[in-house]
């Protein structure tokens, strides 16, 4: 591995697998960085090796993405997997742990492809072990196609809740509820963007063919879902539901949760890079233009941690960054660059067209909504939204002066998991809308670093 | 209500300055531009430490060491204040050397905390140490504090007692008539025949707002916080020759400074950290605490702060008017001064002096042309101190 590419990737998901691909191929030398033991991410997490592969259960949108590997894999790029990528400086050189030993990288330029998280959606109970997030669920499934003995309850809104559910139910677990936290009213509200979803047929048909397999199973579907807790001692032994005032009690031994994905944007805050609120989608994203550029020279951004719109608009995404830092490194013209980009930014924009289907009918779920005053907020430091209002009601009036009294957003996860909920209660306490509010700094470093690590740093 | 002084800065000098001239009777208004401890207040390491102090701040630092210890009385907090010593470590003779002599020239000036020691009493203090080490210079009532609690103590007690913040609201223009002073700020208007400038690291601007030449040079230390390791350490650990600084908290976790930068950047108001140089700072620590290799570091953090060219503060009325008062500039080791700086300040402000020899931190010091010399070693305290 040089230490001195022209481009660094961190992340080997679909935009990054796609870049790496694309600059490798222009002449551009290329590494790219992944925490993981093999590429492809979350959505293709385990592509090449899952026990599942081509079978029923993961579909051919799943094993799609091993064509992207294969792609890579003869591109030339080097690959670099089980590299933990502690800090990015605004410079573009990139702290990184791999086998053991801290390097500090000085790439010409660094593309972050880190894609997207779950939405953290706290609520009563929601720590307890039993309760994790449909993706994690969905992980377990695709890396071993393990799925748990007791009853399982889904809830959330969004199309991957429903994916989870149609591969649970094909792999054979038992499904005791799906509690949709979709307001009423989907479809009327999706109308008027269908049109423009059009441009992305299969996928709609994807999702329409998964809607109608859960209708034919057995499988309870409960409506309107106003109100969730996770009941239990030790563990999940219990899921209530609440439809407005009525509440039920579904023993399950399992709850994934689900309530639609956000950029992970812990990288792109701890780089001072500038922000926007997306209140459809209902979350932060990086400023970028269509190529991926960000207001620093060295650092682009691709994929869903960029812009929620999914695996395959990452792909184009992912080209678009690759071919715009060929331009920069002066091996591709700007019209060369502009024609090869054309046909990537006209399925970016097929994708957005379903994008807006998907953000009209399932709006993601106001926070405030789920979460009572004694809810952990904070896993890392254990804090509750109680806590949090205390200090707002101590004089804090922004989430780093929150964090700094109570330490929430302060653990190992730097704010990645409670950094947007501290900013929605922090708008709520203090009378400001979700807009004027940004989660709070994030400190390095991201991964595990000693300090022996940090003393043995080789630095050139 | 109206305010008689106006503070602008509500950092520690600027709240501690508050709560003196409130327990007095006088009405401040303190204006601070983003929120209280944003900066070098809320990002220091909270050293209470007199131990190699520069000989013209040594007089002060004894005196708010006293307040230190009666702040629980004062602000009804104890600030976290913990008097666990400071101590030097010794690697070599002329390690050893330096603080037999370092002890002395502290003893000549009149003060006796001080005190060298042999390699077996460092290894019963502080059992862990590298063999490496063979002695140190110890000040046993030295300590640290939190600096977010106390400057929101020194805050919350100045309030009590009537004392005024206006915070997210910034200075835009300040003028001078004959009633005094007019600060112009996004929040509106505000007069007061008084003014003192806790700006900080934004001192300079505001002291050339007033006219004056005022330099200062931003900084951003660096600070490591380790995971939580069993207890280990009594004392905050530094180094006679190394830029060393460590302490453990009460929770077990371990602080690391040193002062190493990062990137400031002014106009952002934010600071970076800067691995690349890192190593350098973890080595000695290393050195000292081999079993500390292992330990994680659960984040790196930089913060803000205004140094001088000399590395010591400005402190005192302005030369061209006493109704102006200047205290910023504490070039990364002004934490232990809070208290007493605020008494200093509070007595300029109502008497127009005070007891206490502040002639080295004269505002004017590098006002005329040809004054202004940057210190070799500027801002590296550790180094500049050694020096007295």
């Amino acid at each position: 591995m040089t230490d001195r590419p022209d481009l660094a990737i961190v992340g080997a998901g679909p935009a990054g697998l796609a870049a790496a691909t694309e600059a490798a191929t222009r002449g551009l030398s290329v590494t790219l960085l992944d925490e993981r033991a093999a590429p492809g991410g979350i959505v293709y997490h385990a592509v090449t090796r899952s026990p599942l592969g081509g079978s029923a259960v993961l579909d051919a949108d799943y094993c799609r993405g091993a064509g992207l590997v294969e792609a890579f894999r003869s591109s030339g790029a080097t690959y670099c997997p089980g590299a933990s990528v502690w800090a990015v400086d605004r410079d573009g050189s990139i702290g990184v742990t791999v086998d053991g030993q801290a390097r500090w990288l000085r790439p010409r330029r660094v593309l972050l492809a880190t894609g997207c998280m779950e939405r953290s959606l706290p609520f009563p109970g929601w720590t307890l072990p039993g309760v994790m997030t449909a993706g994690a669920g969905q992980i377990l499934l695709k890396d071993s196609g393990a799925i748990p003995d007791g009853p399982v309850v889904l809830a959330g809104t969004g199309p991957l809740l429903l994916l989870v559910a149609v591969q649970y139910l094909r792999a054979g677990a038992r499904i005791a509820a799906v509690a949709d936290l979709t307001p009423p009213g989907a479809w009327q509200r999706g109308l008027p963007q269908l049109a423009g979803a059009l441009g992305c047929l299969p996928l709609l048909r994807k999702g329409l063919s998964m809607m109608a397999e859960l209708r034919r199973s057995d499988v309870r579907r409960i409506p309107g879902v106003t109100g969730l807790r996770a009941i239990g001692t030790d563990r999940l032994e219990a899921v209530e539901v609440r439809q407005g005032a009525r509440a039920e009690r579904i023993p399950a031994g399992v709850l994934l949760v689900h309530a639609g994905v956000v950029p992970n944007i812990v990288l792109t805050r701890m780089l001072r890079l500038p922000h926007r609120w997306d209140p459809r989608q209902r979350c932060w994203r990086p400023d970028a233009d269509a190529f991926g550029a960000t207001a620093l020279d060295a650092v682009a951004v691709a994929g869903d941690g960029a812009r929620i719109l999914g695996a395959e608009a990452a792909i184009h995404a992912g080209r678009l960054a690759a071919l715009d830092a060929a331009h920069r490194l002066g091996v591709l013209d700007r019209a060369e660059r502009d024609r090869h980009a054309a046909p990537e930014q006209a399925a970016i924009e097929r994708h957005a067209g379903l994008r807006s289907l998907l953000d009209a009918m399932y709006p993601p779920p106001d926070a405030l909504t789920f979460l009572d005053a004694d809810t952990t907020i904070c896993r890392c430091e254990d804090i509750t939204a109680a806590d949090i209002r205390a200090a707002i009601a101590d004089g804090c009036r922004d989430p780093n002066q929150v964090k700094a009294v109570t330490r929430c957003a302060m653990g190992p996860c730097q704010g990645r998991q409670c950094g947007q909920t501290l900013a929605r209660i922090v708008a709520d306490a203090t009378g400001q809308t979700e807009e004027d509010v940004m989660p709070p700094r994030a400190r390095p470093p991201l991964r595990r670093l000693t300090i022996g690590d940090l003393a043995a740093l080789e630095t050139e | 209500m109206t305010q008689d002084v106006i503070i602008i800065g509500g950092g520690l000098h600027g709240s501690s300055t508050a709560y003196q001239l409130a327990a007095r009777g006088r009405r401040p208004l303190v204006i601070e531009r983003n929120h209280v401890a944003r900066h070098a207040s809320g990002a220091s390491a909270g050293g209470v430490r007199r131990l190699r102090r520069h000989r013209a701040e040594l007089p002060l630092a004894m005196e708010s060491l006293a307040l230190w210890r009666r702040l629980p009385e004062l602000l009804g907090d104890d600030c976290g204040f913990s008097p666990c010593g400071h101590l030097l470590l010794a690697e070599t003779e002329a390690d050893l050397a330096w603080t037999v002599e370092r002890a002395a020239t502290t003893r000549s000036l009149g003060y006796d905390f001080e005190e060298p020691i042999d390699r077996a009493e460092v290894k019963r203090l502080v059992p862990a140490v590298s063999d490496a080490v063979i002695g140190g210079i110890i000040a046993r009532d030295d300590g640290f504090g939190n600096p977010l609690l106390t400057t929101a103590a020194f805050r919350r007690r100045a309030e009590s007692l009537g004392a005024r913040y206006l915070e997210r609201t910034e200075v835009l223009g300040i003028e001078r008539d004959a009633a005094g002073w007019t600060v112009a700020t996004t929040a509106g208007r505000f007069a007061a025949p008084s003014l003192v400038n806790c700006a900080g690291g934004w001192g300079e601007r505001i002291a050339a707002m007033l006219g004056e030449t005022m330099p200062v040079r931003m900084k951003a230390a660096t600070m490591t916080v380790t995971a939580r390791v069993p207890r280990f350490l009594g004392p905050v650990i530094g180094h006679v020759r190394k830029k060393l600084s460590l302490k453990q908290m009460q929770n077990g976790t371990v602080v690391i400074g040193g002062g190493y930068e990062g990137r400031a950047d002014m106009e952002a108001g934010e600071s970076d950290v800067l691995y690349a140089g890192l190593p350098g700072n973890m080595k000695p620590v290393v050195d000292a605490f081999p079993h500390l290799a292992r330990v994680p570091i659960v984040r790196n953090w930089t913060g803000l702060e205004g140094n001088t060219p000399d590395a010591i503060p400005y402190i005192g009325p302005s030369p061209n008017d006493p109704t102006l008062v200047h205290s910023f500039g504490y070039s990364g080791h002004g934490f232990q001064l809070g208290p007493i700086c605020g008494v200093i300040v509070a007595d300029l402000v109502m008497h127009g002096a005070t007891p206490l020899p502040i002639g080295a931190f004269q505002p004017d010091r590098f006002a005329t042309a040809g004054t202004l010399q940057w210190g070799a070693k500027e801002g590296t305290a550790v180094e500049e101190q050694k020096a007295v």
